[in-house]
């Protein structure tokens, strides 16, 4: 594998940059078996970006506080990932999560969609919440194989946090589509917007094939199974409907994003970029 | 206010909120479920997760007890003098007047 390093701009110290400054990203090739690892793991990132808008927002106390869990959750999956991948190539996690360009993220496009900023339902967050840890149990309970010794140690870990997160959500998905009217009609606008993206989740490629051939993790569309098995019978409870699959397919995973990522990126980077290496 | 002022109050405050739960939480088998706060919740099954999520997440637990607090039967607190301080002037309930054995050993 060949990996290039592009050196860090050298800008001042982290308790002297003036907050003008912005520095620029890090950029490294990713070998397949990195990219595979960096789409679980920035997912888990900018999902749990999503999830923390709540913080202060949600309709009640108890459960602002369980959303913000559960991004912390996600936040110590991704920062395990991540800094697995840095070990390889040279940078942290801090580094990976806050100095890269907008397509060199990974994530499923469906983790970066809007939010409680951009005016989306409470629906639209227990959805994605729900539909992405069905995704992610799923997927965890098959890592905890994987060869790579590290990935199987953070599936173990993060399969059990997994299984909560698809309780809750899916709690939730059960409460609002089968509560009111006005509440069902807010899933159904939720089901209707996410659902196209959710296709991308099952998109086996050349990444996914050489992880499965190298004995690190399974395919994408080998997680169908067992996903579906979770949301339908979540979806019949809540009385939704599963919408056919149509033929869009969206891109994240290939670090094509949609407009609503740069956005997201803005607010996430904002501060190490303007003072690299800043610590609490 | 009045009696039927409060309850209107009272009715008007159900039909909005949702019930308010007592929390008891185990800190490690062997313990005893202790009281740690409340919480409201829509019925059980939330009860049980939020009360996961609020009282619970620094590893404050290993089981949790949830029981909705208007289920709790209470004493009044203006009945203190008359149900708890006769038992002031009553040591020798303290099983402490006592030579034990000492084949007993520790009791």
């Amino acid at each position: 594998m060949t990996t290039t390093f592009a050196p860090l701009p050298t800008t001042a110290s982290a308790s002297n940059a003036a907050a003008s400054t912005t520095t620029g990203s890090i950029v490294f090739e990713p070998t397949p078996r990195q990219q595979y690892l960096m789409r679980i793991g920035d997912s888990c990132l900018i999902h749990a970006q999503r999830l923390a808008e709540w913080s202060g927002h949600a309709p009640i106390l108890e459960e602002d506080i369980a959303l913000t869990n559960l991004a912390l959750d996600l936040v110590g999956q991704a920062r395990a990932l991540l800094t697995h991948v840095g070990r390889q190539v040279g940078f942290d996690e801090d580094q990976l999560a806050f100095l890269r360009a907008e397509r060199d993220f990974l994530n499923f496009t469906i983790a970066e969609l809007p939010g409680r900023r951009a005016g989306r339902d409470f629906a639209d967050a227990v959805l994605r919440n729900f539909l992405l840890a069905a995704w992610m149990n799923v997927l965890w309970a098959k890592l905890v194989q994987s060869g790579d010794a590290e990935v199987a140690a953070i599936a173990g870990k993060a399969v059990k946090e997994s299984r909560y997160h698809v309780a809750h959500a899916a709690d939730w998905v059960v409460r609002l589509g089968d509560g009111s009217d006005e509440s069902a009609r807010r899933m159904r606008q939720a089901v209707d917007r996410l659902w196209p993206y959710t296709a991308e989740l099952f998109e086996t490629d050349a990444v996914d094939t050489a992880a499965a051939e190298a004995g690190l993790g399974p395919v994408r569309a080998a997680l169908r199974v067992g996903w579906q098995a979770i949301v339908e019978p979540v979806f019949a409870d809540a009385g939704l409907q599963l919408p056919a699959t149509g033929a869009f397919r969206s891109t994240g995973s290939r670090g094509v994003h949609s407009e609503h990522m740069g956005y997201l990126l803005a607010e996430m980077q904002t501060l190490q970029r303007s003072f690299p290496g800043g610590v609490w | 206010m009045t009696a039927s002022a409060t309850d209107l109050a009272n009715a008007k405050a159900q039909a909005h909120e949702w019930p308010l739960w007592e929390v008891f939480v185990r800190p490690k088998a062997g313990l005893d479920h202790k009281h740690c706060g409340s919480l409201h919740a829509a019925d059980p099954k939330m009860a049980l997760q939020l009360a996961r999520e609020v009282y619970t997440r620094r590893q404050e637990g290993v089981s949790l007890w949830l029981v909705r607090s208007d289920q709790i039967v209470a004493s009044d607190p203006a009945d203190k003098a008359m149900l708890f301080d006769p038992m002031e002037d009553k040591v020798y309930r303290h099983p402490t007047f006592y030579e034990l054995p000492p084949e007993v050993g520790h009791m």
